[in-house]
């Protein structure tokens, strides 16, 4: 595949001018995720108000995939319930894998800017680290799991 | 002056088209290499010192030919300081555990510069670890260079073990192994010498140099993956107790009674990897018909070309030397602001194959300041036409990925 094409606008303007990049003061989730094959490395971290999420951001270090995909998602679950948010977790995961419908793409409304990684299989896991963060974050907490 | 007559040598290059770049991970292997394996496991094949047979004795003599051919190659005084191992990491792993273990304890010192791969790194530490041994580190300049001020204060009377690289994987360094050598045989200690990515570039002579220890790879050299090879001093390896127990290295064993083969067969316990010797023995060969006098020309006049391409890009930071000379086909780098994985990305998505990551030299990493590197690294049968579509991929990617200059 052409670089051009998958390195679209969104993801560069997420990578280098990310909303999302910093820290919060007491947060109520913190959870570190990384690839220790290539060094993404990055702390994700949440304020929730009961069952909603009313703020998220995240710091590290990592290459322009995971730091646009971490970007875009925390701007999609800012104001979402958690288990809304592990949805959509759930969907980008199967976006990437390449196993979800376009309807469920639509969905993911920005993030699915990244769906071209599902044919770069070197990318994937840099793709899903922010994701994947959120998921293991949630998951334990949530009632119904 | 490039490698594009050496090209036909290489099956791979009519088959792959991607523009291989990352050499110092592993060499391409040439047709006769390849046909030595296969000819060995074709016509050669019985476990060799085992049978009595003539199958197994053409075996032996071909797994004892190879031997003769690396003695050649590092002109080593005998055949028994030549022992076959899986690669460089092995052969470390044997002096740490048959020499280290056995001969250091508390208060001992061990100096490692720290540019060094994990594989010369994290057998000291567990040397270390075990004896109570303490590591200390050589440290070079941000050139790469290592001042024989800074040699001179850190090893010591206390001083057991020195361990080095002769090339750096990362900054291309060529380090003063003699100087250190000396050194270390000064206090008493041994000296250690890493030379996965010094062996397939130029003459080694360890009479000349010598190190107690030497260690490489043969997949670095043209050889198969699987065949590595530990050169040391035969005083040293007589009194040193086997890495591993088994076959084929014991002459006598007895209820409560076990006399070791004589060297170098005491360190190579199991069946041992004939085809794999052989198909070494086959890339001394070829090195010897090409010779490194024409590896080298070609391969400093492609980093040169390399280095100057480079120079010019905007942004993109060379680490170590400030010159071609000083990099011996390695050249790492980082670009402001844009991550190794995607550069590495960028190049792989036009053809161009180079490695990105720590380059399993964490400490140097860090004490340079940087998480990641991408590097490139290059072999006699490259080309200037790839050098060339390397600075042009590498121009173009702060513009890919969003920067405006
Ligand atoms: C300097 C150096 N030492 C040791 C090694 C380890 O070699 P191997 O993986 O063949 O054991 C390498 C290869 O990556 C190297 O570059």
């Amino acid at each position: 595949m052409e670089s051009r094409s998958f390195y679209n606008e969104i993801l560069t303007e997420h990578n280098i001018r990310p909303y999302y990049k910093h820290d919060i003061v007491n947060p109520d989730y913190t959870l570190e995720g990384v690839n220790p094959n290539c060094g993404d490395d990055i702390f994700i971290k949440l304020k929730c108000d009961g069952d909603v999420i009313t703020d998220a951001a995240f710091t590290g270090d990592g290459c322009a995939v995971s730091q646009a995909s971490a970007d875009i998602m925390m701007g999609l679950i800012i104001g979402k319930k958690k288990d809304e948010a592990l949805h959509l977790a759930d969907v980008f995961i199967r976006m990437i894998k390449g196993e979800a419908s376009e309807e469920e793409i639509d969905s993911l409304e920005e993030a699915s800017a990244l769906r071209d990684i599902s044919h770069m299989p070197a990318r994937v896991k840099c793709a899903v680290l922010g994701w994947h963060t959120l998921e293991e974050l949630l998951g334990d907490n949530l009632p119904q799991r | 002056m490039d490698g594009k007559l050496y090209r036909a040598d290489f099956p791979i290059f009519q088959i792959e088209k991607s523009m291989y770049l990352d050499n110092a991970a592993t060499s391409q292997k040439p047709q006769c290499v390849i046909d030595a394996e296969y000819d060995f496991y074709k016509s050669m094949n019985a476990n060799p010192l085992r049978g009595f047979y003539p199958l197994s004795v053409k075996a032996t003599e071909a797994y004892e030919e190879a031997r003769s051919k690396v003695k050649g190659f590092i002109n080593a005084a005998s055949e028994k300081e030549i022992i076959f191992t899986r690669n460089t990491t092995e052969s470390i792993n044997l002096i740490a555990y048959s020499y280290g273990l056995i001969n250091l304890c508390r208060g001992d010192e061990i100096v490692v510069s720290i540019t060094e791969h994990h594989s010369n790194l994290l057998p000291w530490r567990m040397v270390a670890n075990r004896t109570g041994a303490k590591i200390k580190y050589l440290y070079p300049n941000q050139n790469g260079e290592f001042d024989i001020k800074s040699i001179d204060e850190a090893i010591t009377e206390k001083t057991k073990i020195v361990a080095m690289g002769q090339v750096s994987n990362v900054l291309g360094s060529l380090n003063p192994v003699e100087y250190v050598i000396k050194k270390a045989h000064e206090v008493g200690a041994v000296a250690v010498i890493d030379a996965a990515q010094s062996a397939p570039h130029m003459p080694i002579d360890v009479q000349k140099m010598n190190p107690d220890f030497l260690a490489f790879s043969g997949h670095k050299m043209f050889g198969p993956m699987g065949i590595g090879v530990l050169y040391g001093k035969k005083e040293l390896l007589e009194k040193m107790p086997p890495f591993m127990e088994g076959g084929e290295m014991v002459d006598i064993v007895r209820f409560d009674y076990t006399k070791y083969s004589e060297l170098p067969h005491k360190f190579e316990a199991g069946t041992v990897n004939a085809g794999g010797a052989v198909a070494l023995g086959a890339a001394i060969d070829y090195i010897g018909k090409v010779g490194f006098d024409v590896m080298s020309q070609i391969e400093e006049s492609l980093t040169k070309r390399a280095f100057e391409g480079m120079k010019n890009i905007p942004h993109l930071n060379i680490l170590g030397a400030d010159n071609a000379e000083g990099h011996h086909g390695i050249i790492s780098f980082t670009i402001d602001d844009v991550h190794p994985h995607d550069v590495s990305a960028i190049l792989e998505a036009d053809g161009i194959d180079v490695r990105a990551g720590h380059h399993c030299a964490g400490p140097l990493l860090e004490y340079l300041g940087v998480n990641s590197a991408t590097r490139l690294s290059l072999m006699f049968y490259n080309t200037e036409e790839e050098i060339d579509a390397f600075i042009k991929s590498l121009s173009s990617i702060r513009e890919k990925m969003g920067f405006k200059d």
